[in-house]
Parts: structure tokens; C-alpha cells; sequence
């Protein structure tokens, strides 16, 4: 505990700025993940519990395909294209089979999941820690703001991960698609019964989360170090992020996810062992105080 | 058929008690004494879920909270306070029931997925407390220095027989206390609130007041595994009180089955057993035991003990819970 620290860095502008952005890239790679995990729990009303593991297996994916082409770009979208193929035989072959039976099953489903994924991984890429390292396009010098410091890949992250949100929310509010997707969220059977097969739209949500979720591991590749078992502390995170702005509320995990970011980086300078258990707090909090989420529909 | 009373499962618990004292006799093993000091453990955790569960049918994700906080407030108490130990045990388990009903009275007002959402964030509350409170509960180490176990009434738990049948009879008094209470009209309420909550309602039941009693109740109970825990490691360790806990109890219902009573304790010791035998044979731990969860997911989709009942039932034509 050391809220002196935290209160000398918001005497300065510059510590402000650079604990400020640091938060902000947190919160965006973590909007990315949980609006993955928001979207498929508002459609099929299921909590994917995998959706760490997901983020891990994209940084991965990245990785080897960074190590082979040396080219950034391609290894995001081979690690977001990679993570949604997975996503879609993952829920056709073995989610689907649970969605009638109790949440434990679901839970169940998903932690075999976890566990296996973590050791395919330890199994295909080593359990020690990896990684990728800046690309070479970014490795410039960094942006000073009021004495605060901003890497440049930071400034291509934020613009980067507001745009997929952005695109996102245009598939879902302004498409047929989209259209679709919204109408088997609010009325399975009926949306059925109108001819659209339901199946097909379950497994694209999947295969769309776990798309934002490979995008985001991807992305994080140059920034974060990769060992199996990643995905638990993301997937901790993008949960709090969920339930705080609401299940199913896109708008809401961009909210949730900027707020907790931001705990966590100015939360690293004045309480580093208690972070965590601020956000523990605003969880209960909001559950009790509005259980549905800050932004989300009451329940 | 008649239903057998308590008079029966005295008998039955007796049994296994003189069962369980003669094992170590006759197999003497060090490391069948420790496996089974860790099943008590366990198995009165994973039976104290099943409570809320199985019987009330609230799916709480955060239950290892209580298994955490009664292996630190029994440690921290033998450490500070220089009591005996079975004052110490019965402070645990007053404080575990105080935090229980703290923690209770603003969960069990939540629906289903939230219920579930708000018991884990409680639980990682005070996980974080744990390790962040480092003066009191020593961090990320845990309780260090070993935990004093002072001879009390002959019996000296530092003493390895003297600690299984100590973990064995409180594995079998805590089972019992369970099984009467949930045969009492008490847990046939909670069986009719898990059915059908809303008819619970018309007939002038409290609703929230009986979960909240049951959600108390598995907390102690909870917390008497934990304290097992402690006597058994001489320490409490901030895992005790991590998410992964309470995720291990859940798999312990599946895998024995949360319809049948012993359902539980059957699943503690098949998952401690299969923990043991996979890190023997193979480093990839995490995979096998994901493929043998999967198999009762989506395969069996019930616990052993469920198919044991299942077919007694069918054999005897038994048709009372």
C-alpha cells in the first residue's frame, strides 16, 4: 500500500499522461476481449468461460506466424481468422451440446477447456515465457504529451481497437446480419420459425467472438510476454468488465473496460496488491446495487 | 418403502468410522494416511457445496471463500492467541458463520448467473485481502512458522495417526450433522425452493431467509474442511482462497453426482485419486484431467454416485429420495 506514490503521480502531468495511456491500452485490448465475451453471452445467454484461452491461443497464433512471414499485419489477421475458425467447431461440436442443461455443465465444458488448451499450448509452443518483440515499423521514438511518454504503438492500439469496436457495432446495428443476430438474441424460436437457422447464427457469434478475442491476443503480441495460462487474467478481467457494464452490452464492456484499465494502471502505483481487489469491490458493488450492469437492460 | 431414520445413518457412520481406524492398521502407509486426512478435507467441503447446490439449488462460484477464510482464522488464531485447539475450531466456526451471514445476506438476494457472479467476486475479495494484508496473513507465502498444535485431551494432532482419525471422525460427526439436517423438514424446504421457489413462496416460506440459513450453513461447514486443511499443511496458503478452489468442489459434485448424499465425498476422492495417478504418468496434467470432464459433460452428464443410486433404485424398486 503506498497512496503517497499515487498521490505525488497525479501531482504531475507526466506521470498522469503516461499512466493514463498505459490504462488506456489496457482497457482497449480488454474491450476487445469482452466485447467478444458480452456478445456471445447476449445472443446464446451463455458465459464463455474459454474466451481467455481464446486471447492466448491468438498472441500464440501471432507469434509463429510473425517468426515465418515477418510481417505484423498478416499475423494479427492469421491469429483473429485462426481463433474464429476455433471459436465456430468449438461451439458447433461441443458448447452446443450444453445450452438446454444447467450452468454447471456449461461451466464444466468450458474449464476442460481452459485446462486443455493451456496444455496444447504448453505442449506445441514450451511452458516457458515468450515473446514476439516490437515489429520494426513501430520501433520509433516515442511521443512526448505534457512530459508524458507514449509509444507509438500505443497511439496504433488505441486508434486500432476503437476502430474494430466501431466496425462492430455498425455489423450489428446497421446490417441484415446484424439484424438477425439481434432478433435471435431477443427470441430464439421465433427467429427459427421465420427460416433462419439458428445453429449457423450461434456458431458465427462464437466464431465472432473469438475473432475480437484473436485480434486482441494478437495485437498484445509486441506488448505482453506469453505463457500458457494467460488467458486466466484476462479472462478474470474481461468478466469483472462484463458484469460491471452490463451482460450483452456492447457500449457498456468499452465503459467497463476503460474503467477498469485505468484502475489498473494508476491502481499499480498507489495499491500494486490490491488492484485486483478493487475491482472485486465495484463488481459487488454494481451487483447489488443494480445487478443487470450500469448499462445493461434490467433484469 | 419405509424411509430409514437417523438410528440408521448412526449406524452406518459407526461403521465407517471403525472401517477407517482399522485401515491405517492394516495398510500401514504414509501416504494412504495423508491422502485420506485430504479427502476429509475435501469431502466435507464439496458435501457443504452441495448444499447450496444440490439441496437449494444455488450454483455458487465462490465457495472456496469460506474453505480460505477457516484455514486462516484457525491458523491465525493457534499462532496469536496461544488457545487450544478445540476453542480455536469452534471461534472458526462462529467467525466463518459471521462472515457467512454478511456475505449471504447480499448474495442470496441475486438470481441464478448473478448469484453465481457475485459469490466469486466476493471470493476474490478476500483473496486479494489475503495477499495484499501481508503483516497479518504473510502474502503471497501464506501463514509461515507452522501452525502450534498443542496436545489437547490426549490427542495430539502434530501426531500423524493421531491427526487421520481426528480428520476421519470430523469428516464422518460433519456428514452426519449434514445428512440429519438435510433430512430434517429444513432440507426438504430447500428442496422445495430449488423446485419451485415461487409455490415456496405461497405457502409462507421466507424464501431468502431459508437460503441465507443454508448459505451460513455451508459456510461453516466449509470452513471445517479448510481447518483440516491447515492442521494438515501446518499453514494456510492464499490458493485456499482462490477461484481454482471453488472450481475443484464443483468438479468433485459432477464427478460423484449432487442427486445422491455421499455423491460428494465419492467425487472428492475420485479427483484427488485421478490428480495423484495423472501427475505420475504424465506431465500434461491439464489435458487428461479436460478430456475425463468432458467425458461426464458431455457423455455421462451425471456423477458416479448418481448411476450407484440410479441403479439400486431400479434393482429395489425404491422410489424416495
Amino acid at each position: 500500500m503506498d497512496p503517497a506514490a499515487l498521490a505525488d503521480c497525479l501531482k504531475t502531468t507526466s506521470c498522469v499522461v503516461t499512466q493514463f495511456t498505459s490504462g488506456l491500452i489496457i482497457g482497449m485490448l480488454l474491450f476487445l476481449v469482452a466485447a467478444g465475451l458480452t456478445l456471445i453471452f447476449g445472443v446464446l445467454k451463455v458465459v464463455n468461460f474459454t474466451h481467455g484461452s481464446f486471447y492466448m491461443l491468438g498472441a500464440y497464433l501471432a507469434l509463429s506466424v510473425y517468426k515465418i512471414s515477418d510481417s505484423f499485419t498478416l499475423a494479427v489477421v492469421c491469429a483473429g481468422a485462426g481463433v474464429a475458425l476455433f471459436g465456430l467447431v468449438f461451439e458447433r461440436l461441443f458448447m452446443s451440446r450444453v445450452y438446454g442443461s444447467n450452468v454447471l455443465m456449461q461451466l464444466l465444458v468450458c474449464y476442460a477447456f481452459i485446462l486443455i488448451l493451456d496444455d496444447a499450448v504448453k505442449f506445441i509452443w514450451g511452458a516457458e515465457f515468450k515473446s514476439m518483440g516490437m515489429p520494426p515499423a513501430f520501433q520509433r521514438p516515442p511521443i512526448l504529451l505534457a512530459g508524458g511518454v507514449i509509444p507509438a504503438f500505443y497511439l496504433f492500439l488505441i486508434v486500432i481497437a476503437l476502430a474494430i469496436g466501431a466496425v462492430l457495432w455498425l455489423v450489428i446495428t446497421r446490417t441484415r446480419v446484424g439484424k438477425i443476430v439481434r432478433a435471435a438474441a431477443h427470441n430464439p424460436t421465433m427467429t427459427s420459425a421465420l427460416g433462419i437457422n439458428t445453429g449457423l447464427i450461434y456458431g458465427t457469434v462464437f466464431a465472432a467472438g473469438g475473432l475480437l478475442a484473436g485480434l486482441a491476443g494478437g495485437l498484445a503480441a509486441p506488448v505482453r510476454s506469453m505463457a500458457p495460462g494467460m488467458g486466466v487474467s484476462i479472462l478474470i478481467e474481461s468478466f469483472i468488465v462484463t458484469v460491471i457494464g452490463g451482460m450483452g452490452s456492447i457500449g457498456g464492456a468499452l465503459a467497463g473496460s476503460l474503467l477498469i484499465g485505468l484502475i489498473r494502471s494508476f491502481g499499480s502505483i498507489g495499491f500494486p496488491l490490491f488492484t485486483e481487489g478493487i475491482m472485486f469491490l465495484f463488481m459487488a458493488m454494481v451487483l447489488v446495487i443494480k445487478p443487470s450492469g450500469l448499462f445493461g437492460k434490467d433484469i | 418403502m419405509k424411509r430409514r431414520g437417523f438410528a440408521f445413518d448412526l449406524g452406518i457412520a459407526t461403521a465407517a468410522l471403525v472401517v477407517l481406524a482399522i485401515l491405517p492398521v492394516l495398510f500401514p502407509s504414509k501416504a494412504l494416511v495423508d491422502f485420506a486426512i485430504r479427502v476429509a478435507a475435501f469431502g466435507i467441503f464439496a458435501s457443504s457445496l452441495n448444499i447450496l447446490v444440490g439441496y437449494t439449488g444455488l450454483v455458487s462460484f465462490g465457495h472456496g471463500m469460506f474453505f480460505g477464510a477457516g484455514a486462516y482464522t484457525f491458523g491465525l488464531l493457534m499462532q496469536n492467541t496461544g488457545t487450544s485447539i478445540p476453542a480455536a475450531f469452534l471461534l472458526t466456526l462462529l467467525l466463518s458463520a459471521a462472515l457467512a451471514a454478511v456475505v449471504g445476506a447480499i448474495c442470496v438476494r441475486l438470481k441464478e448467473i448473478y448469484f453465481a457472479f457475485i459469490t466469486l467476486a466476493f471470493q476474490m475479495l478476500l483473496h486479494s485481502l489475503i495477499i495484499s494484508w501481508q503483516q497479518l496473513t504473510g502474502g503471497d507465502q501464506g501463514l509461515m512458522g507452522g501452525i502450534p498444535r498443542p496436545p489437547f485431551l490426549g490427542i495430539d494432532l502434530a501426531d500423524q495417526s493421531h491427526l487421520y482419525l481426528f480428520a476421519c471422525a470430523t469428516l464422518i460427526v460433519s456428514l452426519l450433522i449434514m445428512r440429519h439436517l438435510m433430512q430434517s423438514p429444513f432440507g426438504y424446504t430447500l428442496r422445495m425452493i430449488r423446485d419451485n421457489a415461487e409455490r415456496a413462496q405461497f405457502i409462507g416460506i421466507r424464501i431468502w431467509r431459508m437460503r441465507l440459513a443454508a448459505f451460513i450453513l455451508a459456510g461453516i461447514f466449509a470452513s471445517v474442511g479448510g481447518i483440516i486443511m491447515s492442521l494438515l499443511v501446518s499453514g494456510a496458503y492464499p490458493e485456499f482462497g482462490y477461484w481454482t478452489i471453488s472450481g475443484e468442489a464443483i468438479f468433485m459434485l459432477m464427478l460423484g453426482g449432487t442427486s445422491a448424499f455421499l455423491g460428494p465425498t465419492v467425487g472428492t476422492m475420485m479427483l484427488l485419486l485421478l490428480n495423484d495417478v495423472i501427475t505420475r504418468f504424465t506431465e500434461y496434467y491439464g489435458l487428461t484431467l479436460g478430456v475425463v470432464i468432458l467425458l461426464f459433460a458431455l457423455v455421462f452428464r451425471k456423477g458416479v454416485a448418481d448411476f450407484a443410486v440410479e441403479a439400486w433404485r431400479r434393482r429395489f424398486g425404491e422410489n424416495q429420495a
